[in-house]
């Protein structure tokens, strides 16, 4: 989803390490090697698992699809540290649970996809969008759109 | 009555409003009133645990000792809890747990606030790029009625909740707290009122949403021997029963603020009950009760939605059934389990530390008769229940 960046502009993350920024972007989550549970936001150490004391993750690609848990709309400029367009327009959020990794994970959709567009339990895929943009630099965060069809019927990547 | 029973000798509270002024200030009015409702001298007093507030600088943070010098030093022992939302409940734990082991008699538990305008953003500049609270605004805009929106859109899209529902908590929280007078707002809301405020973070409205406020509680706590000795009798007086302070099971599987996700399920299984089930569910256990047993319940109305969701959580109700519930008339004064007869942060807004002090201060009056126009009657068993952010759980049962 990066129609809204121009060529111009150079593509960053707004944080680092979380996601992918090529073609087909994905999460980037931390796995334990000794009980294999998962984590997100990325972490290298301290299992949460309170029944293992490893002290090592990994990193691990989360599944790019998954449902959606829950929805809501930004009505109004989130306060800073968030950096709101002006004039601001408003934007939904999305929580969608990952089936294999057994997480629900929070992110905004694409501009333009609003909270009318949403349902629980439809089927969502990870994009990347614009955040803001500084001195021509696209700062970009991971977003949730709904899953194309085909790639629905194809699987997960 | 059980030897862990803690007696509530005293409550007082200073109205809440907004008015910006030192958070102090509020804080004498609610102890003063304490004392007085107590029966007791500011020098009686041996223990100060102070509810913090992180809005207002150094004093906030060390709110025991503030209060304790605000009220001219004694050498009374402090402590000073910060649990965001759950931190009345946090303080109150920490004079309990003085009490029952004997340190000390007498307990003063204190919660002030002075609140900014508009949305809670981080505390303190700077960018600070390890801090969950800092980047879920950064990368998300995440605010705090973000997360009270995504509770609130589960209810109408799995159970069918609609935004007349959510409305309907608004006018009977609004009825109850019209004449309280420590409560902010004291306006009656008709559902169009609520259905005509601005959207916010969809699906709530401005009046789905509880304010934030400037606000002081305060409680004087003590042991059943000192009580006895300065009462007589303790028939009738309130005691506290149970206090949970509970934090979550791993995995944590449902989206909790401030997070960006769950705990993973992948590998653990979830615990038979989730978090904000063990909260209420821990206090039943230490109480010996259960939800068939009480009067009334103050829970934390951070936005209508979540109510409901407290109903099922205390067990007042089976998940999916508390819109019927409230439909049914029975969460309202006069109905088989009212509802935050205070009017709830509905008519409060929210003074953090203050909060779940405040709360116990309405079971107590409602306990002892003293609740005006909004008395229960015949309350003989009240529970209060709430959250705070990093999985602070914060429920206490009071009974006489």
């Amino acid at each position: 989803m990066s129609e809204t960046a121009t060529s111009n502009a150079s593509q960053v993350p707004a944080v680092e390490g979380w996601f992918t920024l090529d073609q087909n972007p994905h999460l980037i989550g931390s796995q334990c090697p000794s009980c294999e549970t998962y984590v997100f936001p990325p972490r290298e150490s301290a299992c949460p698992n309170p029944a293992c004391d490893s002290d090592e993750l990994k990193p691990t690609p989360f599944s790019r699809f998954g449902t959606v848990w829950s929805y809501a709309e930004n009505r109004y400029a989130p306060p800073l540290p968030y950096r709101a367009a002006e004039p601001f327009e408003p934007y939904a959020l999305v929580a969608v649970q990952l089936e294999k990794e057994g997480i629900i994970v929070l992110g905004q959709a694409p501009k333009g996809i609003l909270a009318t567009d949403l349902k629980v339990g439809m089927r969502m895929q990870l994009e990347t969008d614009v955040l803001y943009r500084e001195d021509d630099v696209d700062y970009m965060i991971y977003v949730w759109a709904p899953a194309v069809q085909d790639e629905v019927v194809g699987g997960a990547k | 009555m059980s030897d862990r029973d803690l007696v509530v000798l005293g409550v007082g509270m200073h109205p809440w409003g907004k008015w910006g002024r030192d958070f102090t200030e509020y804080g004498m009015v609610a102890a003063r009133a304490a004392l007085k409702d107590a029966g007791i001298e500011w020098k009686d007093v041996q223990y100060v645990a102070g509810a913090d507030t992180i809005r207002n600088g150094y004093p906030g943070f060390i709110a025991g000792a503030t209060f304790a010098q605000k009220m001219g030093w004694t050498g009374a022992r402090v402590s000073s809890s910060y649990a965001a939302c759950a931190s009345g409940a946090m303080s109150l734990q920490t004079a309990r747990a003085s009490i029952l082991a004997g340190f000390c008699d007498v307990a003063m538990v204190i919660g002030a606030d002075t609140t900014p305008k508009g949305f809670f953003a981080p505390v303190g500049g700077g960018d600070r790029k390890n801090d969950p609270d800092w980047l879920r605004f950064h990368l998300l805009g995440a605010t705090n009625p973000v997360y009270f929106a995504l509770f609130a859109r589960r209810r109408m899209d799995l159970y069918g909740a609609t935004s007349e529902d959510f409305a309907q908590v608004k006018v009977k929280n609004s009825l109850h707290g019209l004449n309280n007078p420590n409560a902010r707002f004291r306006k009656e809301s008709a559902i169009e009122d609520v259905l005509n405020s601005p959207v916010v973070s969809d699906p709530l409205r401005l009046l789905d949403i509880c304010a934030t406020s400037d606000g002081a509680a305060a409680m004087i706590v003590t042991s059943r021997a000192f009580a006895e000795k300065h009462l007589g009798s303790l028939k009738g007086v309130p005691r506290i029963k149970a206090v949970s302070t509970s934090t979550p099971t791993y995995p944590q599987t449902i989206l909790e603020l401030p997070d960006f996700a769950t705990d993973s399920s992948a590998v653990v299984m979830p615990p038979a009950r989730g978090f904000k089930d063990s909260i209420c569910w821990d206090a039943y256990e230490e109480a010996g009760v259960g939800p068939e047993d009480l009067s009334m319940a103050e829970v934390y109305d951070l936005s209508t939605a979540l109510e409901l969701d407290w109903y099922e959580h205390l067990g007042l109700c089976a998940p999916g059934e508390a819109e019927s519930l409230l439909r049914s008339g029975a969460t309202t004064i006069g109905g088989r389990i009212p509802v935050n007869p205070s009017g709830g942060l509905s008519c409060f807004g929210e003074a953090i530390p203050a909060q779940a002090i405040a709360q116990v201060c309405e079971l107590v009056w409602q306990l002892r008769g003293q609740a005006g126009d909004r008395q229960i009657e015949n309350a003989k068993l009240g529970i209060t229940a709430n959250q705070g952010l990093f999985g602070h759980g914060s429920s206490v049962i009071v009974g006489i």
